[in-house]
């Protein structure tokens, strides 16, 4: 009881672990998401190195116009599923955690952006490297996990 | 079917993968209210076999599944288009980015990550060191410290109007203008480019 109420409190950012409320039944849906979605990855190159160059040098719109059309997309429908209050496919009302502000928006994103360039990747086209038959990226992989034990480790110590 | 074949393997315009990318959120909220993020699935993988008795790692991973479940898929799908409709000419950048990488030793546009950098020949090497374990240790690190990375926090975050968010995907873009433009030359010089 008392760790619990412990992990709430440490917790600093709700959307880190959005869904403790559902239940982890029909994951195969998940799957086949994901697989759609990684192939979209690779068919618009997004997972390439080079793209990622030529976005930080701003030679060429392509990664602005992939993420900039994606926000559109995802805005728009966000906003019909609120004004036509359309229920998820169990009849619950759609919830989307609140993000509150802290410095690690700052100062992670920061650091983010400093391994993005360097890596090419972001967490979802690492899978998608590895899965495109770069098997080197698991060693990346590896890596961004240890990355993320350790913040894990010293979350309470770094300033927040 | 082969035309069919033929077209599937161009590289997709940005107006068609972004649009679809975005999908993404409404599918993910419909389909079990789950918002949209990747960089969550780092935590749950260190909650499911490293907790070391650390609070930010002692929550009920299972409950997470699907996210662990959705980039195994992401994996895979990087193998279907890969195996079956790759595209087989080299990539095309912009033409003032391919006179930058030359300078920096990058010329290989066979695949979609530069073979001079991205080989298993690196690992032991200060390339290795550099793009796969301080490049890698980064991305976990920060991400998780934000809270997000570019599906959470530039996608879903500012697709549901969070201004955090949008706070968050500024600081990846200085992270990255920053590597790219000022310590990326003196550290590729570093380790060997």
């Amino acid at each position: 009881m008392k760790v619990e109420e412990k992990v709430k409190n440490i917790d600093p950012v709700e959307c880190e672990a959005p869904n403790m409320q559902a239940n982890s039944d029909g994951l195969l849906k998940y799957l086949i998401i994901g697989i759609l979605f990684g192939a979209v990855f690779v068919k618009a190159e997004i997972i390439s190195w080079f793209r990622i160059q030529e976005m930080f040098r701003l030679q060429s719109f392509f990664m602005y116009g992939v993420i900039g059309s994606a926000i559109v997309v995802g805005l728009v429908s966000i906003q019909l599923i609120k004004k036509f209050n359309i229920k998820t496919m169990k009849g619950e009302t759609v919830n989307i955690p609140k993000k509150e502000f802290r410095k690690g928006q700052i100062i992670g994103g920061f650091i983010f952006g400093l391994g993005w360039a360097l890596t090419g990747a972001c967490p979802g086209p690492l899978f998608a490297q590895i899965g495109s038959g770069f098997s080197v990226i698991l060693v990346t992989l590896l890596s961004a996990i240890a990355g993320t034990w350790v913040y894990g480790r010293f979350s309470d110590k770094l300033p927040n | 079917m082969e035309q069919f074949i033929e077209w599937i393997s161009q590289p997709w315009p940005w107006y068609v993968a972004g649009p679809l990318i975005g999908l993404t959120v409404p599918i993910l909220l419909l389909v079990g209210n789950k918002s949209f993020g990747i960089s969550s699935s780092l935590r749950h993988v260190c909650a499911m076999c490293v907790p070391a008795n650390i609070p930010f790692f002692k929550y009920d991973w299972k409950k997470e599944m699907w996210n662990i479940v959705f980039v195994v898929g992401v994996l895979l799908g990087g193998f279907v288009a890969t195996t079956f409709f790759s595209n087989p000419d080299i990539i095309v950048v912009a033409e003032s980015t391919q006179r930058d990488l030359a300078a920096l030793g990058i010329t290989d546009y066979s695949k979609l990550l530069p073979v001079e950098i991205f080989s298993w020949e690196n690992l032991l090497t200060g390339k290795g060191l550099l793009f796969f374990v301080i490049g890698g240790f980064l991305v976990g690190f920060g991400t998780r410290y934000a809270g997000g990375c570019t599906s959470g926090h530039a996608i879903m975050g500012i697709s549901s109007l969070q201004w955090p968010s949008l706070v968050a995907t500024i600081f990846f873009m200085i992270g990255g203008f920053l590597m790219t433009h000022v310590l990326l030359e003196p550290l590729m010089k570093m380790v060997g480019f």
